[in-house]
C-alpha cells in the first residue's frame, strides 16, 4: 500500500514477459492449439487416407440390414434388423452382466470381507484363502474354467438335470417357466407398489418414534410381511392372472421357457467371483479403518456384536470402502468385455467384433464402442460420488 | 483399463493409416525393401494354413505367399506369416500391417468395394457346408430346423447360415465364436448340434475332434465361397504381382510343366507357350518383376496341381478331391489368362 502512494505515481507494471498471469495464459494457449493441430492433423490423415484406400466412411451402415444372428437378445432383433440394432443388443448384454456382476460381486465380496475379520479361525482362514486365489489367478483363466470345464460338462438336453417338469440345467443353458401375465395382473402390480409405498412409510415412521421414545419396532419383519401378502391376496382376489409356460424338449432343443445361456452364466460367475475378492479386501480395510475404541465405547452402551457392526462400524467403514469400490465396479464392466473369448454377445465382441469385421467400418464402430464405455463410466463415478457424498459422516 | 487399450488401438490403427502411403507401387517398393513379404495367414486351418511338427508354416494359402516372395525374390522362403482370426483380418489388411491376406477369405462385392482391399484371384472353389453328430442321425440340412449351431464370427458364413434358415423358414440358435478351436471345442462338448463353414474346412476342423469318426458332413452345400488372396485396393503394381504369380501356378499345370520337369522344360521345350511362361522367349510383361518369374515359382513352390494334392488332396491327410477346383479343361473352373 506504501508504494502506492509513493511520489512519481503508481507502480510501473512489470514487462508482459515477466507477468506471471501474461505467462501462463500464454502457455495455455500454445498447449491447446498445439493439442488440437495434432489432432486436426491426425483426423485429416486419418480421412485422407480412408479415402485413397477406397474405404467408405461415415454412419449410413447403421441402417443397413445385418443379417448375421445373435443368440442372447433383450430387445427384438432378428436377421432383418439393422447393424445399429447390433450396437443396441451389444450395448444391453454388456449393461446386463455388468449390472448383475456388481451387485453379486458386492454381496459376496461383503460377505467374505466381513468373514475374513471374524474371530473364529476356521472361517477367516477360508475367507483369506478365497481372496488370495481368486485374486491372483488371471481373469480370463477364470472364465475360460467356467465356461469349458464346468459349464460346457453339464449334461446334453436328452438327459438334463431338473426340478419338477419345469426347470431344467443343460449344458445349453438352464431353462426357467415363462410367465404369462393375464389381464388382472395390473392389481397385482398396483399391490406391489403399494406394499413398497407401505413398508417405506412404516420405516420412516418407526424411526420417528424410535427417535423421540427409544423404542423399536421390528420393521423388517413387518415390511416383508406386507411385500407378501398384499400382492398374493390381489393376485387371489384377481384370479390368478400369471400363467406359467414350462420350457419342453422339442427336437434339438428345449423351448417355450426363458434361458439362461451358459456364455452369460459363465462370464457373470468369473466377474463376480473375482471381483468380489478384491472388495472383499477393501471392505476389510474399511472395517479396520475404524478404530477399535469405536466397537469398544459400543459394548459399553450394551450393543450386542452385530448391532456393533451394523450401526458403527460398518457406516463408518463405507466412508474408506466407497471410493475403491468404484474402481473395482469400473473394472468389472470394463472386464466384461472379455466375454469375446466365450461368444457372449457383448458389446466388444459383437458390434465392436462382429458389425465391425461385417462392415469395414473400424473407425467409426471403435469411436462409438469407446464413447459407451467412457459414458458407463463416468455414469458409475458419478453415482458413487454422490453416494459418498451421502454416506460421508454428518456433523452433528 | 478396457477404455485405455481400445484408446490405444484406435491411436495405433489411426497413426498406422497415416503411415503407410498408398499410391500405386508403394506396397512393392516397401516389399523390395524390407526383402520379406509379410502374409496374413489362418492360425491353424490344416491344409490351408498351419506350422507344421517343425514350426513351418504349410498349406494351400501358405503357398500363394510362397510363390509371390518366389517371383519378387527368387526365394520362396522370404515370407513372414501373420496369423489372423477372421475379426481380424481385414483390419490388418487395411492398417498395412501385412502385404497379403491369403487367409481362407471369400471374395464378395461388398469386400471388395467398401473395405478399400482386391482379391487378386481364386485359389479354391468352396463352398459352405454343414457338420453334425453322427449319433443325431440328421441326414439333409433341411431337418436341422431348432437346432443350435456353432460358427465363426466375423465370416460370411454367419451370413449364409441366417439366410439358409430363414429362406427354408426353419428356425436355429446360434453360438459364435472368434476360433476355430473354442468352435471345435464347444461343438465337441455338445454346446451346438452342428458346426457350420466352408465346406473344406470342416474335414479340416473335423480332423481336430478327438474322435473324427463321430461326425459326418451333411450333402447340401449352400453357397458360394470363392477363396483367394487380397492385398489392399488402389496399388495396382502389387495387384498384378500377386495375381499372376497364381496364374503362373495354374498356366504351368495346363501346360504341364511341374516342378520337376521344369528345368528340362526350360532347356528342351519347343512349344511357344511353355517358352514364354518359362521366360525362354521374353515377353515385356511389365509386372516389374523378373522376366522369368513364372520359372522360379514352379521351381520352388510347383504347379497348381502339385499345390494342392500336397496340400489338401491326394498327398495330404484330407484326401480332397479337385471336383470344381480341376482346370477347365477337365471339367472345373480353375482357368487363367495366358502369359503372352
Ligand atoms: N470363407 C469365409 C470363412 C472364413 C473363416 O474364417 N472360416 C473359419 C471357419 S472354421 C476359419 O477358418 N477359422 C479358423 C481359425 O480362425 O483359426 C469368409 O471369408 O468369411
Amino acid at each position: 500500500m506504501s508504494q502506492m502512494t509513493q511520489p512519481g505515481g503508481p507502480p510501473k507494471r512489470p514487462p508482459p514477459w515477466n507477468d506471471p498471469r501474461v505467462r501462463a495464459i500464454t502457455f495455455q494457449v500454445l498447449v491447446s492449439a498445439g493439442v488440437i493441430a495434432v489432432g486436426v492433423y491426425l483426423v485429416h490423415n486419418l480421412l485422407h487416407n480412408l479415402a485413397v484406400r477406397g474405404i467408405s466412411t461415415g454412419f449410413g451402415f447403421l441402417d443397413n440390414r445385418a443379417g448375421f444372428a445373435i443368440n442372447q437378445s433383450l430387445v427384438h432383433y432378428d436377421e432383418s434388423s439393422s447393424y445399429g440394432r447390433t450396437f443396441v443388443v451389444g450395448l444391453l448384454n454388456t449393461l446386463l452382466v455388468s449390472g448383475l456382476g456388481i451387485v453379486f460381486a458386492t454381496i459376496l465380496g461383503f460377505v467374505i470381507g466381513v468373514a475374513r475379520l471374524s474371530r473364529n479361525w476356521l472361517v477367516s482362514r477360508l475367507a483369506a484363502a478365497y481372496i488370495e486365489t481368486f485374486r491372483n489367478i488371471p481373469l480370463l483363466l477364470q472364465i475360460l474354467f467356467w465356461y469349458f470345464a464346468v459349464f460346457l460338462n453339464l449334461p446334453p438336453p436328452s438327459e438334463a438335470l431338473r426340478v419338477g417338469d419345469s426347470v431344467f440345467l443343460t449344458l445349453r443353458g438352464l431353462y426357467l417357466p415363462r410367465p404369462e401375465f393375464g389381464d388382472g395382473f395390473g392389481w397385482v402390480a398396483l399391490a406391489i407398489v403399494a406394499a413398497l409405498a407401505a413398508s417405506a412409510a412404516l420405516a420412516r415412521w418407526a424411526r420417528a418414534r424410535q427417535e423421540r421414545t427409544g423404542e423399536r419396532f421390528p420393521v423388517f419383519a413387518a415390511s416383508a410381511g406386507l411385500v407378501v401378502v398384499l400382492p398374493l391376496a390381489a393376485y387371489l382376489l384377481a384370479g390368478r392372472p400369471v400363467t406359467l409356460h414350462s420350457p419342453e424338449l422339442e427336437g434339438f432343443n428345449f423351448s417355450g421357457g426363458v434361458s439362461v445361456i451358459p456364455e452369460l452364466a459363465a462370464l457373470l460367475m468369473a466377474l463376480s467371483i473375482y471381483t468380489a475378492a478384491f472388495i472383499a479386501e477393501t471392505v476389510r480395510a474399511g472395517i479396520l479403518s475404524v478404530s477399535h475404541g469405536q466397537t469398544e465405547a459400543a459394548s459399553a452402551l450394551g450393543l450386542r456384536p452385530g448391532w456393533t457392526l451394523r450401526l458403527v462400524i460398518i457406516p463408518q467403514a463405507m466412508r474408506v470402502t466407497i471410493p475403491p469400490l468404484t474402481s473395482q465396479y469400473l473394472n468389472l464392466t470394463k472386464n466384461s468385455s472379455l466375454a469375446t473369448a466365450i461368444g457372449y454377445p457383448d458389446l466388444v465382441s459383437l458390434f465392436a467384433g462382429t458389425t465391425l469385421n461385417q462392415t469395414g467400418q473400424a473407425v467409426e464402430v471403435m469411436a462409438m464402442t469407446m464413447a459407451v464405455y467412457l459414458a458407463i463410466s463416468l455414469a458409475i463415478s458419478l453415482f458413487m460420488n454422490w453416494f459418498n457424498a451421502r454416506m460421508a459422516l454428518v456433523e452433528r | 483399463m478396457k477404455v485405455r487399450t481400445l484408446l490405444s488401438a484406435i491411436c495405433v490403427s489411426a497413426l498406422a493409416l497415416a503411415a503407410v502411403p498408398a499410391h500405386a507401387g508403394a506396397t512393392f517398393e516397401a516389399v523390395k525393401k524390407k526383402g520379406f513379404v509379410q502374409c496374413g495367414v489362418n492360425s491353424g486351418l490344416p491344409g490351408f494354413s498351419a506350422p507344421d511338427e517343425k514350426g513351418v508354416w504349410k498349406g494351400i494359402d501358405v503357398d500363394v505367399c510362397r510363390a509371390v516372395a518366389a517371383a519378387v525374390f527368387g526365394d520362396a522362403n522370404k515370407v513372414k506369416y501373420t496369423p489372423l482370426t477372421a475379426k481380424e483380418r481385414f483390419t490388418a489388411l487395411q492398417s498395412g500391417e501385412i502385404d497379403i491376406l491369403s487367409r481362407n477369405t471369400t471374395w464378395t462385392v461388398t469386400r471388395d468395394g467398401g473395405l478399400g482391399i482386391s482379391f487378386t484371384g481364386i485359389t479354391y472353389y468352396d463352398g459352405q457346408g454343414f457338420l453334425v453328430k453322427k449319433k443325431l442321425g440328421v441326414k439333409s440340412a433341411l431337418k436341422l430346423s431348432g437346432a443350435t449351431v456353432c460358427v465363426q464370427s466375423g465370416t460370411t458364413t454367419e451370413l449364409n447360415l441366417a439366410d439358409y434358415f430363414g429362406l427354408h423358414k426353419m428356425k436355429f440358435k446360434p453360438v459364435v465364436y472368434d476360433t476355430a478351436d473354442e468352435t471345435v471345442k464347444s461343438f465337441e462338448a455338445g454346446r451346438c448340434d452342428v458346426l457350420t463353414s466352408d465346406q473344406s474346412q470342416l474335414y479340416a476342423l473335423r480332423s481336430k475332434l478327438a474322435k473324427p469318426d463321430s461326425a459326418v458332413v451333411l450333402p447340401e452345400i449352400i453357397s458360394k465361397e470363392p477363396l483367394g488372396p487380397a492385398v489392399r485396393q488402389g496399388d495396382v503394381e502389387w495387384f498384378n504381382i500377386v495375381r499372376w504369380s497364381l496364374f503362373a501356378m495354374i498356366d504351368a499345370e495346363d501346360l504341364g510343366v511341374t516342378s520337376t520337369n521344369v528345368d528340362q522344360m526350360k532347356s528342351s521345350s519347343k512349344n511357344p507357350d511353355v517358352k514364354r511362361l518359362l521366360g525362354v522367349d521374353v515377353i515385356k510383361h511389365g509386372l516389374g518383376v523378373p522376366d522369368d518369374f513364372a520359372y522360379k515359382i514352379i521351381r520352388l513352390v510347383g504347379n497348381y496341381s502339385e499345390v494342392f494334392e500336397r496340400n489338401v488332396g491326394a498327398g495330404s491327410a484330407l484326401k480332397i478331391a479337385r471336383g470344381q477346383n480341376a482346370l477347365w479343361t477337365k471339367g472345373g473352373l480353375q482357368y487363367a489368362p495366358p502369359f503372352r
